[in-house]
């Protein structure tokens, strides 16, 4: 019997799929970065189905949301076209894609072929829904919380420490060059 | 009830569909996204297991990929935009000096 489960994570991971091979396909970067939001919300649906709906909110919240929005914005401004193809880009196609396919064939014959089915993940979800206690998600943020104040708290404080870093690299990097270096005739006009 | 290894074969493909684009992409910002679905198919693998085992670090693991995956692609978009900036082409066949 099929379960709705199955269904929905047959449902999720075929978009997720199908944007996957859709950000391969586009020529056109804007297309590409579409494709990619609809990969990151299908994979929000699939860590709603293991019980991580704190996860799921900030995969659509970050990944979907600010980080999409940088990529888009960052394709905007820099006006990005049509990609064009070299020869070696040509060549990187005839060998990369049919390596990656034969790799991916091979993790995913020694991952059925070791776990086989009768590994089965833990759905909750659904489970708690049905008995009316939404409350006891394991995914929740009343749980993760305390693991990650407590725990995991030195590389919390680490992460922020990281953030600093890059919103100070991002900033230098991406601010305009010294005027020097423009010479003095355009100086006026800068 | 979802099998593990579904999950696994799942992100394996998006991984695996993250490293082909990196290979034929000539476009650096599709090349970052490239990335980007890379580490997306790490985390659902991270999520899967964490459910799994009944181990949340699992999902925790999750929020410092992503805070790192966020810091990336801010200072990757910053240095896309300095490459733009010196080169006027976001070709990485055409980027292929470090002084011009």
């Amino acid at each position: 019997m099929i379960s709705v489960h199955l269904i929905l994570f047959l449902v999720f991971g075929a978009v997720a799929v199908a944007g996957a091979v859709n950000l391969l396909a586009q020529r056109h970067p804007i297309n590409s970065a579409l494709s990619l939001i609809a990969v990151m919300a299908a994979l929000a649906g699939e860590y709603l189905l293991l019980g991580a709906e704190f996860v799921a909110a900030v995969q659509v919240i970050v990944y979907a949301g600010a980080v999409m929005v940088l990529f888009v914005f960052t394709i905007m401004l820099l006006n990005a076209g049509v990609e064009e193809h070299t020869k070696g880009s040509h060549v990187a196609s005839l060998f990369g894609i049919p390596g990656v396919l034969l790799g991916s064939i091979l993790i995913a014959w020694a991952v059925l072929r070791n776990s086989g089915t009768e590994a089965v993940a833990a759905g909750p979800w659904i489970n708690t829904v049905s008995n009316g206690r939404p409350q006891d998600l394991p995914g929740s943020p009343e749980t993760i919380g305390p693991l990650l104040f407590h725990e995991f708290l030195l590389p919390f404080e680490i992460t922020s420490v990281l953030i600093l870093i890059a919103i100070m690299g991002a900033v230098v990097l991406a601010s305009k060059p010294p005027s020097t270096s423009s010479g003095p005739a355009k100086e006026a006009g800068n | 009830m979802v099998p593990l290894s579904y999950y696994l074969v799942l992100s394996g493909i998006l991984f695996a569909c993250g490293v082909t684009g990196f290979l034929i992409k000539r476009n650096i910002i599709s090349i970052f996204m490239s990335i980007e679905l890379m580490l997306n198919g790490v985390n659902l693998s991270f999520v899967a297991f964490a459910a799994h085992w009944h181990a949340l670090a699992g999902q925790v693991f999750v929020f410092f990929v992503m805070v790192v995956a966020a810091a990336e692609a801010a200072v990757g978009l910053a240095i896309i935009i300095a490459v733009y900036r010196t080169r006027e082409t976001l070709n990485v066949d055409q980027v292929n000096l470090l002084k011009l």
